[in-house]
């Protein structure tokens, strides 16, 4: 199978394990990723926050460019490119006066045909090759799934591929691999986005509650799809003791990380030294995939507590 | 020769303003035939319809043709006028010139063109039409009435007590319907068990009520007076000639651990079962899938377990008895069928709903719905009318009910409002204040809808006097901690997002109609909206008739309805049943097919075309009887008048009889096509 691909900033820097953890699986998905040409922001925040035409505007340049490719649908891991690109895809379907200006802007003859989708829906439509391929079932692994804001919502802009308020398909996909999904209350709280540095206190209360209910569930890690939030639950943690809102290390691990381990691709591979906090603990207990990248993570530690 | 008169109607401005109406009278007077043509501000008015009459008195007219609004509105009126006046009725036709013309048209001249061209073709329709005969057909005066709620159960006696005759079905082991469960009604609170009970007894001593309960209706036949109703009587396993209601059979039934449906799951029943104490009829049903000896037959196993057939001193346990089919002749039929609630949960087989996952219910056990909680305040219920919540059987100090729950959520749920919940949900705060006197109720409502009398009133005592606390805002997740749940949700009048904790909470579910109303609506040919609920004939004027002759609709199978409603509604039902009944003869338009019996060559096309079944055949005879031909007999009674079958006859020898292909080819060469 073949899919467009766009990373977006955030997959070729702040979350750079969670690109290399996600071409590490496809690869034994039989699942080839095709990068948008030239891609350029998708606008998150910033754009849509200041002018809406803007907003729309420049996600629908990589779909339009994605569409000169031929590419029928575009992966967005990352949960805000999503948004942005499902969202754009959207509103440019529904309204033909914004789609005449958008063409405009892009001055490109952009017939919105390629569809948008999140990894959940992509690996939700994998999972019996996930089954197949766990060749190292995370038995013991209990995982808090947690969908933050915008994986799953809202559900006209979706296509409602999941429940937008009782979704169930990362659940559904780490079963696949094999870890436990512990029943929990916050899968849907939110983490405090994008004020991580404006309103760090806010994000410090927001996350560290949502880490306390992982940890209540019994969790040994909290699982993402979304590099924001897992900025804010893996980076912040520091912050959080600092501020004496949370004990203890949870290990956040991204969706196609405990994907590939149960693959038992080399954590190296799948970038599980990148993490703040030390996803040693969680290693320790998969068994076959060692445990011999706790360097790398206590160094990146360190630059937390100066930054934190 | 025909002698035509056009009478062309202003409709005040309706029509005059855009067409010139003198005009099409004028340009009227020069086509062969017409030998009266004038025009007049108000035609339907008294002396409108004298200018009909005289016209035909004195110009010895042989055909009528008002130029005005759509037949709908008014062929009947001047069809009375010319019958009135010594004319065949049929031999007057409305040329529509307001609907089709006037109302979406500017440009005058051309609007008066058309309506020229539009009168001329009914002119030219006129000349062909012939006399027609109301068709009389006999009624049966007996009713059917299938539900045995509230709503069945007042149509019923009101049928009976106007001295008519009615089959009442019931699907479940007794009739009450939901209203039986309820502990007490809005806005009085009087006890709805102490005023429904004795109607139900009404209804099985009545001398003129037939009961058929543990029935349901197999298929119907026929037409308006006519109707052959074949009704499946489930086999409850119990002689009800024998069985005297003594309840030793249910006393020892080792199957003690099934939910009640009665007590919607929070009580248990035996297999062999009285719904509730007051059931009517007081009769025990096996539930085939929960009865031990049923359960081992269907696994090919030896009966077993005979307790309840040995405890009875009547012999009155039939463990070998069959469902029967019964048929019954009636004139008319009541649909009260009635309503469920919405299953919140995950689980919405086949209705493609998808629930409220967020809110826990099935998952957390004190979340309960707005009828459960009537069962817990019930008297007759589980709890033996105590508030205690499910989980532990605590008494809940900290309740909160959550309104609109899958009602006004296009989303997710139903766009409609179901109505009743407003009410309900302040009768449940009272019921709980008046029994936890220390506990506090809080509501979240999107709006209050207390629409009735003395429902504002009443809503406002919960609030003011009863201490409710009222959140005006939606509640997004609930969870589990401890034994408390945690409601997240969101003040909209103080634009805060709210946290709380309840120890239990009250779902004010949708009101749907029954599961399986489709396959119901589909035997009777009545239609039904996308939610189910049955389509009244007219949503002002004919509220409680269908658009099938000869149905009646009420209570909650046609909207979401209160038990006032719901009565209302029966007895309105009562009373056209018996005005149909009032009469041994039914009059009916003849503009139904009639076949040609010297052209009809039998092939039956119309037959498989027709879709109301009214093809019949007929056996043509020679003199020493012996059958030489069979045709087509089309049934005055069943026939709709759709024309179908006059459209596919090869040979043309069935007809529509007011639209024959004569009549509509005079209109279409009127137009010089």
């Amino acid at each position: 199978m073949k899919i467009g691909y766009f990373p977006g900033c955030s997959l070729h820097g702040l979350s750079r394990e969670y690109e290399e953890s996600l071409k590490a699986i496809v690869a034994g998905l039989d699942t080839e990723l095709v990068e948008v040409d030239d891609w350029s922001c998708c606008g998150a925040s910033s754009a849509h926050g200041s002018s809406h035409l803007l907003g729309v505007a420049l996600p629908a340049r990589n779909l339009a460019i994605a569409e000169e490719q031929g590419l029928p649908e575009v992966l967005a891991p990352c949960a805000a490119c999503y948004a942005r690109l499902a969202s754009a895809r959207h509103e440019i379907s529904e309204d033909p006066q914004l789609a005449g200006r958008v063409n405009n802007v892009l001055v490109r003859d952009f017939k919105n045909t390629v569809r948008v989708r999140s990894i959940l829906e992509v690996l939700k439509g994998q999972i019996a090759g996930i089954k197949a391929r766990a060749t190292n079932p995370l038995k013991d692994l209990k995982v808090a799934c947690y969908y933050g804001c915008l994986l799953v919502r809202p559900v006209q802009v979706t296509g409602g591929y999941d429940d937008p308020e009782d979704p169930s398909s990362m659940e559904d996909i780490c079963k696949a691999a094999g870890a436990v999904p512990v029943k929990w209350n916050r899968r849907l709280d939110c983490c405090g986005g994008g004020l991580s540095m404006s309103r760090t206190g806010s994000v410090v209360r927001l996350s560290a509650a949502i880490l306390k209910d992982a940890k209540a569930a019994g969790a040994d890690a909290v699982v993402v799809a979304c590099p924001m939030c897992h900025s804010n639950l893996d980076f912040r943690q520091k912050a959080m003791k600092h501020r004496g809102a949370w004990e203890g290390d949870m290990p956040v691990l991204f969706l196609t990380q405990v994907v590939g381990m149960s693959m038992g691709i080399d954590p190296k591979t799948l970038g599980m030294g990148r993490h703040f906090v030390s996803t040693d603990s969680v290693l320790a207990r998969t068994a076959g995939t060692g445990s011999g990248s706790g360097t790398g993570t206590n160094s990146a530690a360190a630059v937390a507590g100066e930054v934190g | 020769m025909a002698r035509i008169g056009v009478f062309v109607c202003h409709c005040g401005e309706n029509i005059g303003r855009t067409v010139d109406c003198h005009g099409v009278a004028e340009a009227c007077k020069d086509v062969p035939g017409v030998v009266h043509s004038v025009d007049y501000k108000y035609m339907c008015s008294d002396p409108g319809q004298q200018m009909v009459k005289n016209a035909i008195a004195e110009k010895g007219l042989t055909g009528v043709v008002v130029a005005a609004c759509s037949p709908h509105m008014h062929e009947k009126t001047f069809r009375r006028a010319t019958a009135g006046a010594g004319l065949n009725p049929f031999l007057c036709e409305m040329a529509n010139v307001r609907e089709h013309c006037s109302w979406i048209h500017e440009d005058r001249e051309k609007a008066t063109v058309k309506a020229v061209d539009i009168t001329k073709t009914i002119i030219e329709k006129v000349k062909r039409n012939v006399p027609l005969n109301t068709i009389r057909i006999p009624v049966t005066r007996r009713a059917l009435v299938i539900g045995g709620g509230i709503a069945g159960i007042q149509a019923a006696l009101d049928i009976a007590d106007g001295g008519r005759e009615v089959i009442l079905v019931e699907k479940g082991p007794s009739i009450g319907g939901h209203m039986s469960q309820l502990s007490e009604t809005f806005p009085t609170l009087d006890c709805s068990q102490c005023i429904l009970t004795p109607r139900m007894v009404e209804v099985y001593q009545h001398p003129r009520i037939k009961l058929y309960a543990y029935s349901e209706v197999e298929s119907v036949e026929g037409y308006i007076g006519n109707f052959k109703v074949t009704v499946r009587r489930k086999a409850r396993s119990v002689d009800e000639d024998k069985c005297n209601g003594c309840g030793a059979c249910t006393q020892v039934c080792p199957n003690k651990k099934i939910p009640s449906e009665f007590d919607c799951g929070l009580g248990k029943r035996t297999a062999i079962y009285v719904p509730f104490p007051q059931a009517v009829p007081n009769l025990p049903t096996v539930d085939r899938n929960k009865c031990l000896l049923f359960m081992n037959r269907a696994k090919g196993r030896p009966d077993t377990c005979k307790k309840c057939a040995d405890a009875c001193a009547k012999g009155a346990i039939d463990f070998d008895q069959q469902d029967r089919l019964v048929t019954e002749d009636v004139g008319a039929i009541v649909v009260a069928t009635g309503y469920q609630l919405y299953t919140i949960g995950k689980d919405q087989p086949k209705d493609n709903l998808k629930g409220y996952g967020e809110y826990g219910y099935g998952t957390i056990p004190d979340v309960i719905d707005g009828l459960q909680f009537e069962r817990l305040a019930s008297a007759s219920g589980p709890t033996s009318g105590k508030i205690l919540r499910p989980s532990d059987g605590k008494e809940p100090k900290r309740i909160v009910f959550l309104q609109c729950i899958g009602s006004r959520d296009p989303q997710k749920g139903m766009e409609y409002c179901s109505k009743i919940c407003c009410m309900y949900v302040a009768k449940h705060t009272m019921l709980y204040h008046h029994k936890v006197h220390d506990g506090q109720a809080t509501v979240f409502y999107m709006d209050i809808r207390a629409a009735g009398k003395g429902y504002e009133e009443f809503s406002r005592r919960a609030i003011e006097e009863e201490g409710a606390q009222y959140i005006r805002g939606r509640v997004s997740r609930m969870w589990r901690e401890g034994d408390v749940i945690k409601i997240l949700g969101f003040d909209t009048l103080e634009g805060e997002p709210i946290e709380m904790d309840a120890d239990m909470v009250v779902l004010a579910t949708a009101m749907r109609p029954q599961p399986g109303i489709d396959a119901l609506a589909q035997k009777l040919s009545v239609s039904y909206d996308q939610h189910g609920f049955i389509n009244e004939a007219h949503p002002k004027l004919r509220p409680v008739e269908t658009n099938t002759a000869g149905i009646f609709v009420a209570g909650a199978c046609q909207a979401p309805r209160d038990i006032p409603d719901a009565v209302a509604m029966a007895s309105a039902t009562a009373s056209k049943v018996l005005g149909l009944f009032a009469n041994e003869m039914l009059e009916r338009e003849p503009t139904v097919a009639c076949v040609n019996e010297a052209n009809c060559a039998g092939c039956f096309h119309c037959e498989r075309v027709c879709a109301y079944g009214a093809v019949e055949h007929k056996d043509i005879k020679d003199r020493a009887g012996n059958v030489v031909r069979v045709i087509a007999y089309v049934n005055p009674g069943v026939c709709q008048g759709c024309g179908t079958c006059q459209a596919t006859c090869p040979s043309k020898s069935v007809e529509l009889q007011g639209f024959t292909d004569e009549q509509i080819w005079g209109e279409i060469q009127a137009l010089g096509v």
